[in-house]
C-alpha cells in the first residue's frame, strides 16, 4: 500500500520541518498524541519552534524532550502549569520560553477559524478575565464578547487511529480531541496512525477528516509509546 | 475549614458535598464535571435519572471508571482519568465540544472554586503569582454552560474567606455561579443577591454569615446539610 502520502518512517515524515516553524500538535491528556512523530522531532535539528498544543508537556517524554533540548521558543496552550509540566515550568520561570495561554475553546475555535477562512470572531469566553486583556470587546445582542483571531500552523503534527492511503482519517474514542481541527489549519498536515488501509476500506460516510486536509501519513513505529505520566 | 473547631466539626466531607450536588441536578440534565470534588458527583447520580455526563475533551455519555485492567488509552475524561461509555454515548473533537459549550447546549457545569463573589463571579484557574495554574476549559464552561454550580471549602485552611464581596484572584468569568455548595452551606445566587438555602447540621445561619463577606439573605429558615459516614 503506497501512495505519495504514505511515508516510510516518522523520521522521513518530519524531515523538512524548518527552523522557526509553528507546529499544531494534537493530543489531550494521554490520548491522541503523535508519540512517534515527537520522538522523530527530538532527533530532528529544527529549532526556534512555536508549539500550539493543549498542555505544556508531561513528565520527561514527548514534547518535554523538545523543551529540554531548547528547540521550542514559545508554547501556545490552554493549560500551562499542570504539576506534570515541570520541564516547561522550570524553563518558563528561568525566562527561557515564551507562553501564550488561552481558553481551551478559544484555542480550538481560533484553529478552526484558520482552517475555515474566518477572519476573526467574537466569543463570550474570557470576558472580564486576563484572557481578554488587550483585546477588543464588543457587546452583541446584549452580551459582552471578545474579538479573537485565527491561529494557523505551518505544520500540523497529529494522531489518528486509521488512515487510508489517500489520507482519509478516522479517530477513536476521545483521542480525536484537537487532532481533526488542527488537520485543517496548516498547509502541511502530518498524521501518525495505528493502521493504514486501502482506499475504500473506510466508507465515505465514516471518514472523520477528509483526505484533502492531509499531506503525509505514517504508521507509528511503536504504538505502545506513552509520553503522558 | 480549620480555623474554628465548631465549623470544623460540622463541616461536610467531599463525598457529602458531592451527594448534595448530585441531588440538586435536574433529571435528564447534560452535565460537565470539573476536576476534584466535582468528579465525585457522578458517583451519586442514579442511572435512571437520565443525567448525561459531558467532558470537554469530546464525549457525551461518559460512564464510570473501568475495572482495573479494562482501561482503554483512547477513552479518558477531561481529568485524564480512564472512563467507560454508556449506551447512547457519542464522541467528537474539541471544536465541536466547545461549540456545544459556548452554544448553550450544556445544562450545568460543576466546577471547583477558589473564590466566589457576591455577584456570582468565579475565580478558579490560578492564584496570584508566576507559574501557577492553567485555564483549560474553565473559562469556556463558566461562560457557556446554562448554569454553573461551584464547589469549595467555605474558608481557606488559615481561616481566610473565599466567599467575598469581590474576588481577589484572577477571574474565570463574571456573574456565572448560580449555586454554591461548600462544606458548611448551600447558597443560591439570585438577582437579589446570595440566598442561604441550607446550612450544615449543627450550625446556624449566623455561623455561615460570620465566615462570608457578602450579606447572605435567607428565605425562611435554612434547611440542613446532612453528613453521612464516609470513607
Amino acid at each position: 500500500m503506497t501512495s505519495d502520502k504514505v511515508y516510510p518512517s516518522s523520521k522521513a515524515a518530519i524531515a523538512d520541518i524548518p527552523d522557526g516553524a509553528t507546529i499544531l500538535l494534537g493530543g489531550f491528556g494521554g490520548a491522541g498524541i503523535p508519540e512517534n512523530l515527537l520522538v522523530a522531532m527530538a532527533d530532528h535539528p529544527a529549532r526556534d519552534l512555536t508549539v500550539v498544543t493543549n498542555h505544556a508537556g508531561f513528565g520527561e517524554r514527548g514534547l518535554a524532550v523538545l523543551l529540554r533540548q531548547r528547540k521550542v521558543r514559545k508554547i501556545i496552550c490552554s493549560y500551562a502549569f499542570h504539576r506534570s509540566a515541570f520541564v516547561f515550568r522550570e524553563l518558563f520561570l528561568e525566562g527561557k520560553i515564551e507562553l501564550e495561554q488561552l481558553p481551551q475553546g478559544t484555542m480550538a475555535e481560533r484553529i478552526r477559524a484558520a482552517g475555515a477562512g474566518i477572519a476573526a470572531f467574537y466569543t463570550p469566553t474570557g470576558v472580564g478575565t486576563q484572557a481578554a486583556e488587550g483585546k477588543e470587546t464588543r457587546t452583541i445582542n446584549g452580551r459582552e464578547t471578545v474579538l479573537e483571531h485565527p491561529l494557523a500552523g505551518d505544520v500540523a503534527i497529529i494522531k489518528a487511529h486509521r488512515a487510508d492511503s489517500t489520507g482519509n482519517l478516522t479517530y477513536r474514542g476521545t483521542a480525536a480531541n484537537f487532532n481533526p481541527v488542527m488537520a485543517t489549519a496548516a498547509p502541511l498536515t502530518i498524521v501518525e496512525v495505528e493502521e493504514i488501509v486501502d482506499p475504500g476500506v473506510i466508507a465515505p460516510e465514516s471518514v472523520h477528516t477528509p483526505s484533502i486536509y492531509v499531506q503525509r501519513v505514517v504508521r507509528g513505529e511503536d504504538l505502545g509509546l506513552r509520553s503522558e505520566t | 475549614m480549620a480555623s474554628d473547631p465548631k465549623l470544623e466539626n460540622c463541616a461536610l466531607k467531599p463525598a457529602d458535598i458531592a451527594r448534595r450536588v448530585a441531588a440538586e441536578l435536574p433529571d435528564g440534565a447534560v452535565v460537565n464535571l470539573g476536576i476534584g470534588i466535582p468528579t465525585l458527583v457522578g458517583n451519586y447520580v442514579e442511572a435512571g435519572r437520565g443525567v448525561m455526563f459531558m467532558a470537554e475533551n469530546g464525549i457525551i455519555g461518559a460512564g464510570p471508571r473501568p475495572e482495573p485492567g479494562e482501561e482503554d488509552k483512547d477513552y479518558i475524561n477531561a481529568s485524564r482519568e480512564p472512563i467507560t461509555t454508556l449506551p447512547g454515548a457519542s464522541v467528537f473533537g474539541h471544536a465541536d465540544a466547545f461549540a456545544m459549550i459556548r452554544g448553550g447546549h450544556i445544562d450545568i457545569a460543576i466546577m471547583g472554586a477558589l473564590q466566589v463573589s457576591a455577584q456570582g463571579d468565579l475565580a478558579n484557574w490560578t492564584v496570584p503569582g508566576l507559574g501557577k495554574g492553567g485555564i483549560g476549559g474553565a473559562m469556556d464552561l463558566a461562560a457557556g454552560a446554562r448554569e454553573v454550580y461551584a464547589i469549595m471549602t467555605h474558608t481557606m485552611k488559615d481561616g481566610g474567606l473565599k466567599l467575598l464581596e469581590d474576588c481577589t484572584y484572577p477571574l474565570t468569568a463574571r456573574q456565572v455561579v448560580t449555586k454554591l455548595f461548600t462544606d458548611i452551606a448551600f447558597i443560591e445566587f439570585t438577582p437579589d443577591g446570595p440566598i442561604l438555602r441550607e446550612v450544615a447540621e449543627g450550625l446556624t445561619a449566623d455561623d455561615v454569615q460570620a465566615v462570608s463577606e457578602p450579606r447572605l439573605h435567607t428565605n425562611g429558615p435554612p434547611g440542613a446539610l446532612t453528613r453521612e459516614e464516609t470513607p
